[in-house]
C-alpha cells in the first residue's frame, strides 16, 4: 500500500547517516531504527525536508525505561509520511545519569506536550523546549513515576490492607 | 509561577483582566482549566491545565494482563468507547498474529460506526448548545439512547462498554440487536436531516461560527492534528482509508474533508462523517448476511476464554482456561503500533511486550491530548465567546485528554 518499500527509506537514510542508524528492525512491517542523541534532530530534519521521504507528521513521542541495560531510557519517535503512506520509528537510547535530548519543537510544534508528557512520566529533559514543566501530574511531585523502580501503588497507605482478597 | 509571554501594547491604560474558564465550568466539557487574560472581551494569552482525571492507565496496564486493560481503554473516550476497545483488541491480534474472521470484522464495523455517529452526536449537539441552540441536541439525545440500548445487546453495559474480547466477541448477536440496529438505520437518518436542516443554513449559527478559528493544513499538521479537525483543514487524512484494518477496504464510503478548517467546517464535516457510518453500517448488516451466522470469535484458544460449560467437562477447556488465567502462555517479545480512526482522530496504542502475559510498555497515542495543545496558541486574539465555540468543536473528551 505504501508508495516507498522500506529498503528504499532505510537505503535513503543509510546514505545520508549511514554510521549513525543501528538495531534496524521492522517489528509488523514498521521501519525502526536507533540512533544517538547528537545526531537526532538532524535525522528528523531529514525526515521531514526530504522531497521524497517527506515525513511531515509526527505522530507520537513517548519514552521506555529498561533499567537492567546500560542505556536505560529510550525516547521514541514516531513518524508518518502522509503522502508515501509509510510510518517509521526511531529510537534514542541515553544513560540514566544524564537523560537529556535535543527538542523536537523546532520541526513540529505538535513535539511541545509531547516532549513534556515524557518529562513529566520519565525526566527526560529537552533542551530547547519553549516551557517544559509537568503536564498530567501536580507541579510539586519529584519524582518521574513511570519509571520501573516507582511502585504502582502507594505501599505506605494503611488504610486499604484488606486480609482476606489479598492483593 | 508560570511563564507565559505577557502581551503588553505599551499603553498604560490598558488593564488585563484574568478569567479563569474552569476546570469546573458548564462549557468545557470536561475537566480541564485554561487560565485566560482577557483585553476585555478579547483573549491576550492562555495557558492550559490538564491532568485533573489522570488516573495512571499507562502504569496500571504494565500489571494488568491483556484482557484486564481493555476496562482501562474504555474510559479514556467514553463517549464512543468500544472503539477504544476494539483498536485495543486489534493491536494484541496484531501482536498475536490472529486473523479475524469476516464476519468479526463487520461486526466490529457495525459497533465502530454506531460509537462514531454517538460520538459525533455529542460533539455537534454540544455545539448547538454552546450556541444557545438547546433543542437539536436534546433530539439527538433520543438516538444516543438507542445506541446504547443496541450496546447493551451485545456487552451488557451502555456508557464504558468493555465490548469484545482479543478474538471476536464474547457473544454473538442476537437478533433484538439486528433489529435495533434497523430501526435505527430506518428513523435516525429523518432525525439528522431535521438537525441539519436547524442548523446548517440558520444565520445565526453560520454567523457565530463560521471564519471562526480558522485553521490552516500546514498548522493543522504541524501540530499532529488528526480526525475531523485535520480533515476540516482540508487534509483528508483518515486511518480508515490509509491503513484499513477490521476489512474496512471492502467498505465503499467517503471522507469528507473540508475548506478552510473553521468551526463551521468542522461541524459540516462531522455531520458529513455521521452520514458515512450510516452507509458503512448498512452495507456491514448486507455482508454479515452472507457469513456463516454462528461466527463470533476467532479460533484462538491459546488467548480466548473457552465456554464455562466446556470448562467444566471438557479437559483441554480446563487447561486453556487455566493457562489464559494465569498467564502461562507465551507471547512474541516485540513491539507493535496500531492506530484506528476514533471519532477524534488518530487513536494509537504502541504496545512493547517482553513475553508476559502484561505489556511492558503500553503507551496511547491519544488524539484528545495532541489537539488540544493548540487550542491555547489559537486563541490568542480571539474573542471569548469565539474561544468557547472553537473549545466545544475540538471535541476535547477530558477522559482521553488525560488518561
Amino acid at each position: 500500500m505504501s508508495k516507498i518499500t522500506n529498503e528504499e527509506l532505510l537505503s535513503s537514510i543509510k546514505g545520508k547517516f549511514d554510521a549513525d542508524v543501528t538495531h534496524v528492525s521492522e517489528p509488523f512491517g514498521l521501519l525502526t531504527l536507533e540512533t544517538s542523541r547528537e545526531r537526532i534532530i538532524d535525522l528528523l530534519t531529514f525526515l521531514k525536508t526530504d522531497a521524497a521521504l517527506q515525513f511531515i507528521y509526527l505522530t507520537d513521542i513517548t519514552a521506555i525505561h529498561y533499567p537492567e541495560s546500560e542505556k536505560q531510557i529510550g525516547i521514541i519517535y514516531h513518524l508518518h509520511s502522509l503522502v508515501n503512506n509509510v510510518r517509521i520509528r526511531i529510537k534514542v537510547f541515553v544513560a540514566d545519569g544524564d537523560v537529556t535530548m535535543p527538542t523536537a519543537t523546532v520541526l513540529w510544534n505538535g513535539a511541545n506536550w509531547m516532549e513534556r508528557e515524557t518529562y513529566d512520566f520519565y525526566g527526560v529533559v529537552f533542551e530547547g523546549h519553549p516551557d517544559l514543566r509537568r503536564i498530567l501530574n501536580v507541579d510539586d511531585m519529584t519524582v518521574f513515576p513511570m519509571r520501573k523502580e516507582y511502585p504502582l501503588e502507594d505501599p505506605n497507605r494503611v488504610d486499604k490492607r484488606d486480609y482476606f482478597f489479598g492483593r | 509561577m508560570q511563564n507565559h509571554p505577557v502581551y503588553t501594547d505599551n499603553d498604560p491604560q490598558t488593564e488585563y483582566s484574568t478569567l479563569n474558564l474552569g476546570p469546573t465550568h458548564p462549557a468545557t466539557h470536561g475537566v480541564f482549566q485554561n487560565v485566560l487574560t482577557l483585553d476585555g472581551e478579547r483573549i491576550v494569552s492562555g495557558v492550559s491545565t490538564i491532568g485533573y482525571i489522570h488516573r495512571a492507565f499507562e502504569k496500571i496496564a504494565e500489571h494488568r494482563p491483556f484482557y484486564q486493560i481493555t476496562p482501562l481503554t474504555d474510559r479514556m473516550n467514553y463517549c464512543s468507547s468500544p472503539i477504544n476497545n476494539m483498536g485495543w483488541h486489534m493491536t494484541v491480534e496484531k501482536l498475536l498474529g490472529i486473523q479475524m474472521p469476516k464476519r468479526v470484522d463487520y461486526m466490529r464495523i457495525i459497533i465502530m460506526e454506531l460509537a462514531r455517529i454517538s460520538d459525533h452526536i455529542i460533539c455537534n449537539g454540544v455545539l448547538g448548545v454552546d450556541t444557545g441552540a438547546f433543542t437539536g441536541f436534546l433530539y439527538m439525545m433520543k438516538y444516543r439512547e438507542d445506541i446504547y440500548e443496541i450496546y447493551e445487546e451485545i456487552c451488557g453495559s451502555r456508557l464504558t462498554t468493555n465490548v469484545g474480547r482479543i478474538g471476536g466477541f464474547e457473544r454473538n448477536f442476537n437478533h433484538i440487536l439486528f433489529e435495533k440496529t434497523r430501526k435505527f438505520l430506518k428513523e435516525f437518518p429523518v432525525a439528522l436531516k431535521e438537525f441539519e436542516a436547524l442548523f446548517n443554513r440558520n444565520r445565526i449559527f453560520v454567523d457565530r461560527t463560521k471564519d471562526v478559528a480558522a485553521v490552516t493544513a500546514e498548522d493543522a499538521l504541524s501540530y499532529s492534528w488528526s480526525g475531523p479537525l485535520l480533515r476540516a483543514a482540508g487534509v483528508d487524512y483518515d486511518v480508515r482509508a490509509m491503513e484499513p484494518y477490521s476489512s474496512y477496504d471492502e467498505f465503499d464510503f467517503e471522507v469528507p474533508v473540508g475548506t478552510n478548517g473553521d468551526v463551521y467546517n468542522r461541524f459540516l464535516v462531522r455531520n458529513e462523517e455521521m452520514w458515512q457510518s450510516l452507509r458503512l453500517i448498512e452495507q456491514a448488516l448486507k455482508k454479515i448476511e452472507k457469513e456463516p451466522s454462528d461466527v463470533f470469535h476467532a479460533d484462538v484458544p491459546e488467548f480466548y476464554l473457552p465456554p464455562k460449560e466446556d470448562v467444566y467437562n471438557n479437559m483441554e477447556a480446563l487447561i486453556y482456561h487455566f493457562k489464559i488465567v494465569m498467564g502461562e502462555i507465551p507471547t512474541p517479545n516485540t513491539e507493535v503500533y496500531h492506530s484506528v480512526e476514533g471519532a477524534n482522530g488518530e487513536l494509537g496504542f504502541y504496545l512493547v511486550n517482553d513475553g508476559g502475559r502484561s505489556p511492558y510498555r503500553l503507551h496511547f497515542r491519544r488524539p484528545s491530548f495532541i489537539n488540544y495543545q493548540m487550542y491555547a496558541p489559537m486563541s490568542r486574539g480571539m474573542l471569548l465567546s469565539d474561544a468557547i465555540i472553537n473549545m466545544s468543536s475540538l471535541n476535547i473528551i477530558a477522559g482521553e485528554l488525560d488518561a
